[in-house]
């Protein structure tokens, strides 16, 4: 690996698991994450807990775009998250991990820090 | 320093006006207040006593807030009538044989109606138009008459005589002028009033004198006209004008004019400081005011007098009314008689359409000075404004009359000036509005909260809308009505576009007529907009995105993330059985169980991979999902009417479970809730719903556009007496045209308070079919009805369905971030303080 930060790929669930406009919870080792898949087929992944709140949903959230950022609204209070940065839009102290997404065949692999 | 005496006499609309304005101002830090009333009931609405006759009821009308004489101390006496006032010893004796002391008095004695001196006006079922007794003794008599009569065409008559119409009597109007309407109205406006109303069915003798009135053949009287002319009927009613109730000021020698009238000052002093007069009995330099919004205005000028202010003074009131009788708008401006010397007048009538309007012209041909305007009274407002502000005309004098093809306002709202009234009724001028812009009203609804102009008579709204449509762009509030970004359309216009385009998914709507990606504003809007036109089933996967997470999952998310499930009890009515199926599926999953406020019950904690086989086991039961996640039919509450009650009327439960199964699954712009009481004591609370039915001896009384909550409004009385059929026919098209026009999230009494034109427009739209669109609303109506599918039913049905029903893509165990603590034999979520000490004890 060329990468200066260790990572680990995990195969995660098929591409047909997801579908285009939605999201899924994933279950890594120690944490939760949300998968997304936007309507053009893009995945995304970021923290699935809501700072907010505590609960973790962010994977039940809207998807869309808001100017030229792609975002998840949280289903509880309705911030809107970056997809790509993590980046919470009402609140600039907050932000979520992003874990990387890559897709080799039809199988959906998150990567994680190893 | 010890308190003076206030002493009122008089508690009618003026009445109260002047005690809450004098509270307002802490008069009760100076003065102990009595107030004697003649009447068995404290203030009401006696401008909306018609009203009465249409299902409102004495509660309705009242003025006076709940516990206003406790919470100000104010002593009320009513039945109480004052027979003797004493200036030199400062008493009033009342005629229970009290005498009580003043410092100060103020009468609100008002005014009685006018009989004429016609012999035999003093027979039975003879009757007056002015108390809520006068209405009861009227309906009473109406019960075993076939023929109503009244005596006067005036305003208050042609009132009259559509309760008397309402109430089943062939009814005749005896008018000695030539026309009717007299004081506002000229011949042609007035002949036409005459044509409009004979349409109703309403026959009108103008030119008539009674001369006397004797017994009848086929009817209890006869009312003989001269020349062997007369008519028979068996109720009369006289409203031949009114006269100042003058006789205590008389009696104690205060100055009175020559016609009747208590003489006044500015301030409405009396010739006795002591004494103050305001309302309709107060004589302000030879002039009486029959209306209520100069005598409002003298309340307020005589409490701030009695403070010791003294800017304000009475200097006259604009006697202009516009209003609706019988269904035909009549408005009068100013000298509508064009008796100003030099005037001329522009006229336009047709009367195919039945419709006449007048204005009358200064000399230069630049002033607007008076106008008529019968059968479209929609430029009363701008030409108000043109008259009470002088300002000079926009153009052409005729153009004020002329019909307009593209409806264009005559005059912006930017022309007028911040003094310029815009509401008389409650004396709301423009910079009032631009005061409550400023501070933060953006909506009609807001300014009628705050400022209560048009919510009285109503006459204002458009105008206040233009004001606030021209105040905002003017402050740089960008007014659009647009969904969000990504949409350039209201909610109106994207139903309207998917409606006519046929549109059936997100993508192609966002093709055609957006842009970007969407967002949690327009997807579930879009998504809601697809299920009231074409009803497909929710989670089908071009919808599946769109939803929010209630609509994705079938439940009410709760705030660690599990969902509450709450399966439909139509009208409250449960058996044994189903009730026990409940109790063991909350057991079985320790779902925390609470009854609801629209009489069902709600389970709690259920996480997502177990909704499934919860609603597998429900659904063998025989329930059916409840919508309580979805902007839709909610409940449809009932008392129990008839089945049980001694009371009841009517059954109530049978009809509420008839409507729930109706409008079960119906999606709408927000959530919708009705009730259906069985008597009209109301124990389903029927008047705070969006759609409300209370039985009545006759039918269904309809009440619509009411709230609880956050806004709480009282619904509307939208229709009464209606047979069953009637009854779901008005709610089919009342409901469809709620979905088609609201904006999102927009409950029926908020839409209700912006909807142009308020309830008359909208009964007008849906009892009249005034735009054609009623068998079309019920069409749709009955495509949703017809495709209904309980959603749970269908998706425990569909594998596909059910495997998005999990919290792990990867992995089937649980959500393992939640955590319960019990309270009252139950659990529920733990708050975060506790949650540490749960993890610390693990």
């Amino acid at each position: 690996m060329n990468s200066s930060v260790a990572v680990q790929w995990k195969a995660v669930c098929k591409l047909d698991d997801v579908l285009p406009g939605t999201g899924v919870g994933v279950r890594l080792p120690g944490r939760q994450a949300a998968l997304f898949r936007t309507r053009d087929g893009s995945l995304y992944a970021l923290d699935n807990r809501d700072p907010f709140s505590q609960a973790n949903v962010l994977s039940r959230g809207i998807l869309g775009s808001l100017g030229d950022k792609r975002v998840v609204a949280s289903p509880i209070y309705k911030q809107h998250f970056d997809l790509e940065t993590g980046q919470c839009l009402e609140d600039e102290e907050v932000s979520l991990t992003v874990y990387p997404v890559q897709v080799e065949g039809d199988v959906i692999k998150l990567a994680i820090p190893a | 320093m010890a308190k003076q005496q206030l002493l009122l006499i008089g508690h009618g609309m003026v009445g109260q006006r002047y005690l809450e304005s004098l509270v307002a101002q802490g008069g009760r830090e100076h003065f102990d207040i009595t107030v004697l009333c003649a009447e068995p009931l404290p203030a009401y609405d006696r401008v909306g006593l018609t009203s009465y006759f249409t299902g409102k009821t004495a509660d309705d009308l009242s003025l006076v807030p709940e516990g206003f004489f406790a919470e100000h101390d104010i002593t009320l006496k009513l039945n109480t009538k004052a027979d003797v006032i004493d200036r030199v010893a400062r008493t009033v004796t009342t005629n229970t044989g009290e005498t009580l002391g003043y410092d100060k008095l103020v009468l609100a004695t008002g005014s009685y109606p006018f009989v004429p001196p016609i012999p035999g006006n003093d027979r039975d079922n003879c009757f007056v138009y002015r108390t809520i007794d006068d209405l009861d003794a009227i309906i009473a008599a109406s019960k075993d008459g076939k023929v109503g009569t009244v005596v006067g065409g005036g305003l208050l008559g042609l009132e009259a005589a559509k309760a008397l119409h309402d109430l089943g009597l062939q009814t005749h109007v005896v008018e000695f002028a030539p026309r009717l309407m007299a004081v506002q109205v000229d011949d042609f406006g007035g002949g036409l009033l005459k044509d409009k109303i004979q349409e109703l069915g309403v026959t009108v003798h103008t030119s008539t004198g009674t001369k006397d009135i004797v017994d009848g053949e086929s009817c209890k009287h006869r009312m003989n006209f001269g020349e062997d002319q007369y008519l028979e009927t068996d109720v009369i009613v006289f409203s031949a004008g009114i006269r100042p109730q003058d006789e205590l000021a008389r009696a104690c020698e205060l100055e009175i004019g020559e016609r009747g009238g208590i003489v006044v000052n500015n301030h409405c002093v009396t010739s006795d400081d002591s004494i103050y007069a305001i309302g309709e009995v107060a004589l302000w330099e030879g002039r009486i005011f029959g209306l209520v919004a100069p005598g409002y205005q003298m309340a307020e000028i005589a409490a701030e007098h009695l403070m010791g202010k003294c800017e304000q003074q009475f200097t006259g009131a604009d006697m202009s009314t516009k209003l609706k009788l019988m269904g035909v708008d009549v408005a009068s401006i100013g000298d509508a008689h064009g008796n100003t010397p030099g005037s001329r007048s522009t006229v336009f009538m047709d009367q195919t359409a039945g419709i006449y309007k007048k204005a009358v012209i200064s000399e230069c041909g630049k002033k607007l000075l008076g106008a008529v305007l019968v059968g479209d009274a929609n430029d009363y407002g701008n030409l108000l404004q043109l008259c009470l502000n002088e300002m000079d005309l926009p153009g052409d004098p005729a153009a004020l009359v002329a019909p307009v093809s593209d409806g264009a306002p005559l005059l912006g709202a930017d022309a007028l000036p911040d003094t310029a009234q815009i509401c008389s009724c409650n004396n709301v001028s423009k910079g009032d509005l631009c005061a409550a812009i400023d501070g933060g009203a953006m909506t009609v609804g807001d300014l009628k909260s705050c400022t209560k102009a048009s919510a009285t008579c109503g006459g204002c709204s458009a105008l206040v809308k233009q004001v606030l449509d021209s105040e905002l762009e003017k402050r740089g509030v960008e007014v659009n009505n647009h969904l969000c970004e990504h949409f350039p359309y209201s909610r109106q216009e994207i139903y309207h576009l998917v409606r006519v385009g046929q549109i059936t998914t997100f993508d192609e709507l966002l093709e055609k007529h957006g842009s970007g990606e969407g967002c949690d504003i327009c997807k579930p809007t879009a998504a809601s907009v697809f299920a009231s036109c074409w009803n497909d089933y929710v989670l089908n996967k071009p919808h599946a995105g769109l939803q929010d997470t209630n609509d994705y999952f079938l439940g009410n998310l709760q705030r660690d993330g599990t969902y509450s499930v709450v399966p439909r009890v139509a009208g409250g009515e449960i058996t044994p059985d189903k009730l026990i199926v409940l109790g063991e599926v909350a057991k079985k999953y320790d779902l925390y169980t609470k009854i609801t406020g629209g009489q069902r019950v709600d389970l709690f904690g259920a996480r997502v991979e177990q909704l499934p086989d919860i609603w597998r086991t429900l659904v063998d039961a025989g329930f059916e999902t409840g919508h309580a996640y979805g902007k839709s039919l909610r409940t449809v509450k009932s008392c129990v009417g008839s089945t049980w009650c001694r009371y009841g009327v009517k059954d109530s439960v049978g009809t509420a479970i008839q409507v729930e199964e109706r409008y079960k699954g119906l999606r709408s712009p927000h959530k919708i809730k009705m009730a259906v009481s069985g008597c009209t004591r109301e124990c389903a609370e029927a008047q705070s719903k969006d759609v409300g039915v209370i039985a009545t001896e006759k039918g269904w009384n309809l009440y619509v556009c009411g709230n609880g909550g956050m806004r709480p409004r009282h619904a509307d009385l939208f229709a009464s007496d209606l047979t069953d059929e009637e009854l779901i026919k008005t709610i089919d098209r009342f409901l469809m045209f709620y979905i088609k026009t609201a904006d999102r999230l927009q409950r029926t009494s908020v839409w209700l308070e912006n909807l142009e034109g308020g309830l008359d427009y909208l009964k007008q739209v849906i009892l009249e079919d005034s735009l054609g669109i009623g068998a079309e609303l019920e069409a749709e109506m009955a495509h949703v009805i017809d495709t209904y599918q309980c959603e749970w039913k269908t998706t425990i049905e569909d594998d596909e369905a059910v495997k998005r029903f999990k919290h792990f893509v990867n992995d089937d165990s649980a959500d393992d971030n939640l955590k319960y603590v019990r309270e009252r034999g139950q659990r529920r979520p733990a708050f975060e303080h506790e949650r540490i000490e749960l993890v610390e004890e693990a």
